[in-house]
């Protein structure tokens, strides 16, 4: 039974880890972009980044998972994900994308406003252009000091994955909550909190490699 | 002919006037030295001058070429900022060098980057970075850091950190170098070194403008001095002339507060 368990709540991982990869894929660029919108000096992007990023952090996940998955079908008559899994796993990703983008932006936002404006005027009275600027002096300094707060966001998010459930996507706490339903039995639940402690726990080892690898500059 | 005509220079934080009517001009291979109190405008002006600042009004022309018109004061696309830019060096109070990079790096960063912008850039890649290492490590050498240049700015000293940054500085070969108080946030036991390097570069006939507190270093290295106050030019000339003999209230003023200063 252990071993049918632990291969069942496998399979679960593998989805679990799809939403986690895809959502990180796609949610740190569109952060960055965000966090460059909300300085941008145009009035009008600013304010709609700020609506977004209050509508967004203002309302529980779980209810804009279930927007994005059921709304189109509710409201436009017309269901844009198809009813399979991968339908289920690609409008997670989508939900947890903008909900994250928006968390992230506000991170990078300190990381790039923490970095001295002595760093910019540096590159500036040196004839660096603006993309030089930020792509050679800015985003290192910045990604150094986003690397803890990002870690953080980035093991929530393990941990969100399990809100997919509620769009019945198969993910690994549902996995787990099946065998209450199929077996009767309790403990397969309890049992995928292991699974995510190490998903945790090698993720915890990768951010302290980071921070060490980037530990050469102050 | 002057290398630099500045004239009738205003500039305004919102309502409060940082600088008004500023003029002078600046000989080649001369060094000018800004000397005032805290908030006289010096730095306002240093900035005006590398862009960093965009004066309300007047003109700054080095050459003989107009790079700034306050009638006309779109500064134009960033490429033309950038071109105007090099025309003058900068040497931060807090050196502002680059965390991540070595001294060398840090040298050799700009240089590089225009570099990209060559067309023959891509066919002698090698050559060209080499080439512009050389020129790096020398300025190093000569700033008295030849064995620092794998050192990271955290690993070096304050002294040392400034004296990379001028190097940094002089890695453009810009027309004019600028200083804004250069050792204002050194140990007093670091001032001298960077001094020395400054003075080093007035004898070979180094273009500058020297923003600074230390007196007697403005009178001995200046050619030139500017006294600033309120935003305005209250007295300018010959560098021992204004220090020793000031002929303007306010800058023997000035002077004398900084002698009880220099006696503690």
């Amino acid at each position: 039974m252990f071993w049918t368990v632990t291969l069942e709540l496998l399979n679960g991982l593998s989805t679990t880890f799809q939403i986690f990869i895809f959502t990180l894929i796609f949610a740190l660029p569109l952060g960055l972009l965000m966090a460059l919108g909300t300085m941008n000096k145009c009035k009008p992007l600013r304010f709609l980044l700020q609506v977004l990023v209050w509508v967004i952090r203002g309302t529980p996940l779980m209810l804009q998972l279930i927007i994005i998955f059921y709304g189109p079908g509710l409201w436009l008559g017309h269901n844009i994900w198809n009813g399979n899994e991968a339908g289920r796993i690609t409008a997670t990703v989508v939900a947890f994308s903008i909900n994250y983008a928006c968390y992230f932006s506000v991170i990078f936002r300190g990381g790039i406003e923490g970095v001295p404006v002595g760093q910019r005027e540096a590159g500036q009275v040196l004839g660096m252009t603006r993309g030089q600027i930020f792509f050679k002096i800015t985003l290192l300094q910045m990604v150094k000091r986003v690397v803890p707060p990002l870690s953080n966001e980035i093991i929530t998010l393990v941990k969100d994955t399990s809100l997919a459930r509620i769009i019945a996507a198969y993910e690994l706490t549902f996995a787990g909550y099946s065998f209450m339903k199929s077996a009767g039995i309790t403990w397969p639940l309890f049992y995928t909190g292991v699974f995510y402690l190490i998903f945790v726990g090698l993720l915890t080892l990768l951010f302290n490699y980071i921070e060490k690898k980037l530990s050469y500059f102050r | 002919m002057a290398i630099l005509e500045v004239s009738h220079i205003e500039k305004h934080f919102g309502n409060t006037k940082v600088l008004e009517d500023v003029s002078f001009s600046l000989e080649e291979g001369k060094a000018l030295a800004i000397i005032g109190s805290s908030g006289s405008g010096k730095t306002t002006l240093l900035r005006c001058l590398n862009f960093l600042e965009a004066p309300d009004q007047g003109t700054i022309s080095v050459k003989g070429e107009v790079l700034f018109d306050g009638s006309a004061p779109h500064v134009g696309r960033e490429k033309e900022l950038r071109k105007k830019r090099l025309h003058f060096g900068m040497v931060f109070q807090s050196f502002h060098l680059f965390p991540q990079y070595t001294a060398l790096e840090n040298v050799m960063l700009a240089e590089e980057m225009l570099a990209k912008e060559r067309e023959d850039y891509k066919s002698n890649k090698r050559e060209i970075q080499e080439e512009i290492r050389k020129h790096s490590l020398g300025l190093l050498a000569q700033m008295g850091l030849a064995e620092r240049t794998g050192h990271y700015p955290h690993q070096l000293s304050g002294g040392q950190q400034q004296r990379v940054a001028i190097a940094r500085a002089l890695a453009l070969k810009p027309d004019i170098l600028c200083f804004d108080e250069p050792t204002s946030a050194l140990d007093p036991e670091l001032t001298g070194e960077v001094l020395r390097v400054i003075r080093g570069l007035a004898e070979q006939n180094t273009t500058m403008i020297i923003v600074t507190h230390e007196m007697a270093f403005a009178r001995d290295v200046a050619d030139q001095v500017i006294f600033m106050d309120g935003g305005v030019i209250v007295e300018a000339g010959e560098s021992r002339q204004v220090i020793d003999h000031p002929r303007e209230e306010r800058t023997k003023q000035f002077l004398s507060r900084y002698k009880c200063e220099g006696n503690h």
